[in-house]
């Protein structure tokens, strides 16, 4: 089903709402990284406030879907959707990578309400997220497992163990969202190591393949609602987005992978991302 | 001590029995069921039983999957593949989040045999005990690694269960119990301790027959549990005889050695010598060859006791 105009808006104003918040933790943290995080706010929007089975108040819901970050290193994007869905107070985003915090600088699911699996080591993610479909699987049990992987990060041979295993065992119940942003810590993704043809690979690893504009809301929309319904073989949606979005001087600037705002920078950001500044 | 059987084919009974026993047991593998026996476990429920093709990182990553829904998987390969090649898999999905996920690693050590050096793991404790929340347990015998394995499922957390290929003699009887922190007296003593763990427990019991041909009273004790360590055992032996020996299937750098020599040095300073692999890498042969040239003999061990009491 389609979005409604109302539900759309929503959408887009969490997903503004993700990346301010996003801007603001990071300003303060003093480190970690901006670029991952804001390129995928359409995604976590679409999930955690439209998609997902999941219930703050019941967080360990054995019938709740489950969302693996396979790239860690974009959890404060995560920690935002959590926040601002109500796992814990917005107001505990300012202790990200402090110390005694829950927030840790990649996800660890013994700390953090709504964290699923404790990633960071990039190009594990997609292994986990296969055992808990097959737990459902075996238990009988429909939820959905979600995995975002990052398009550098699908050079680790592990995504492509995973990918296999996936497939294999028809787990029509895992969605994986590749956040195709075309830029990893020492350049663009093509220069450093090509995984082009992306969508001939994983189809020719037995996946069903969608291809987004992953910024564009009811595009994304659409390919999950197909996902969901998709049997005998699990969904790569490969969601076409660009590193930064949003805060314009962060756009496509690889610099901006793994680095905080300044004061300065995080107030233009702000500006930038207001109300005004998110719907223009 | 006639009949032989390996500590994996035990592994293998028990989890049949297991599987009987709860259903939330899982078991994964990696193309190597017939070797690491988990076929007979896949033969009695398919359903539960997952083969991820030959990839470790994925198979112990996908078994930390299968944790966080309330499953008790165990992953089983080689010793080599499921602590060498997965080590940052262990590490990060399933040590770092105290996932209850067991890896039962077969083929440990030299008496892998003809497969030679990169196939016989000797690190594999050092690596396991180095890691926060990782109990490690190392099976002398058949009986040990089949109530061993049913233990392993019942503690919550992560577990390395080191399991080996040849037949060995039966060591325990049947009706032995096996908690985790605890190591075994198998053999008082006042002159001498020998603590060993594996496959060196067996010599450590002739050595000890050996050295009382020479009126030297040794103290055998079998110490299946390395982490954690049964301290108090090690501490009270080392104060009736005044010296340990260690003997292990591994190399000399960060297993049992090391593991015994600093609870020693912190609690109750004694001399130490421990009988294993000078850090080298094996040869292809057969294991008692290997374990012979590589210093792990009986009369190694014999040699090293009476060396601590000149």
């Amino acid at each position: 089903m389609s979005l409604t105009p109302k539900e759309k808006d929503f959408l887009i104003d969490t997903s503004r709402k993700i990346r301010v918040e996003t801007v603001k933790m990071l300003a303060e943290a003093g480190s970690g990284h901006p670029g991952g995080s804001l390129s995928m706010a359409e995604m976590l929007s679409l999930l955690y406030f439209k998609h997902m089975n999941i219930d703050p108040e019941h967080k360990l819901d054995p019938n709740r879907d489950r969302l693996v970050l396979s790239k860690g290193h974009g959890v404060p994007g995560l920690y935002s959707a959590l926040a601002i869905k109500g796992f814990f107070p917005v107001d505990e985003l300012m202790t990200l990578r402090k110390l005694d915090s829950r927030l840790q600088g990649h996800p660890d699911m013994k700390n953090t309400p709504g964290i699923e699996m404790t990633t960071g080591s990039l190009g594990q993610g997609l292994s986990a997220a296969n055992g808990i479909a097959l737990s459902a699987k075996l238990d009988e049990k429909d939820y959905n497992v979600y995995c975002i992987l990052g398009d550098g990060e699908i050079q680790e041979g592990q995504i492509w163990e995973a990918a296999m295993t996936s497939s294999h065992y028809q787990l029509d119940n895992l969605i994986g969202i590749l956040d195709y942003n075309g830029m990893q810590i020492d350049g663009e993704v093509q220069d450093i190591m090509d995984p082009r043809p992306i969508t001939d690979k994983w189809r020719a690893f037995g996946w069903n393949v969608l291809e987004v504009d992953g910024h564009n809301i009811e595009e994304l929309h659409n390919a999950i609602s197909k996902a969901k319904e998709q049997s005998e073989k699990p969904t790569m949606i490969v969601a076409k987005t660009i590193k930064g979005k949003g805060v314009s001087y962060m756009e496509n600037v690889v610099d901006w992978h793994g680095k905080a705002p300044s004061d300065e920078e995080l107030q233009k950001a702000l500006e930038e991302l207001s109300d005004e500044g998110g719907k223009a | 001590m006639a009949e032989k059987i390996a500590t994996r084919k035990a592994y293998g009974e028990a989890l049949v029995e297991l599987g009987n026993e709860r259903d939330d047991i899982v078991v994964l593998d990696a193309d190597l069921s017939k070797s690491t026996k988990t076929a007979s476990f896949q033969k009695e429920f398919p359903s539960r039983f997952f083969n991820v093709g030959i990839s470790e990182a994925d198979l112990i990553t996908t078994a930390a999957g299968f944790s966080t829904t309330g499953k008790i998987p165990f992953a089983s390969t080689f010793a080599i593949f499921a602590t060498g090649r997965a080590y940052d898999q262990v590490r990060n999905s399933v040590c770092y989040p105290n996932q209850n996920v067991k890896i039962a690693a077969t083929h440990s050590g030299l008496t892998v045999g003809e497969d030679g050096a990169s196939h016989q793991m000797l690190e594999d404790i050092s690596l396991m005990r180095s890691l926060p929340n990782m109990n490690v347990v190392v099976p002398a015998d058949a009986t040990s690694a089949k109530e061993l394995t049913k233990e392993v499922a019942e503690i919550d957390g992560p577990c390395y269960l080191r399991l080996g290929r040849p037949g060995v003699p039966l060591i325990y009887t049947e009706d032995e119990e096996f908690p985790i922190g605890e190591g075994k007296l198998l053999k008082e003593g006042t002159d001498v301790t020998i603590v060993a763990c594996g496959h060196m427990v067996e010599r450590a019991i002739f050595a000890a027959e050996k050295l009382a041909d020479e009126d030297i009273s040794a103290e055998v004790i079998d110490m299946y549990s390395i982490k954690p360590i049964d301290e108090e055992l090690l501490i009270e032996s080392a104060k009736k005889t005044g010296g340990v020996v260690t003997a292990e299937e591994h190399n000399k750098f960060g297993g049992l050695g090391e593991a015994v020599s600093g609870v020693l040095a912190e609690n109750n300073p004694v001399p130490v010598r421990r009988v294993a692999v000078n850090d080298t890498f094996g040869e292809s042969g057969k294991g008692d060859e290997l374990m012979d040239k590589y210093g792990l003999s009986v009369d190694d061990i014999v040699e090293k006791a009476k060396d601590i009491m000149k």
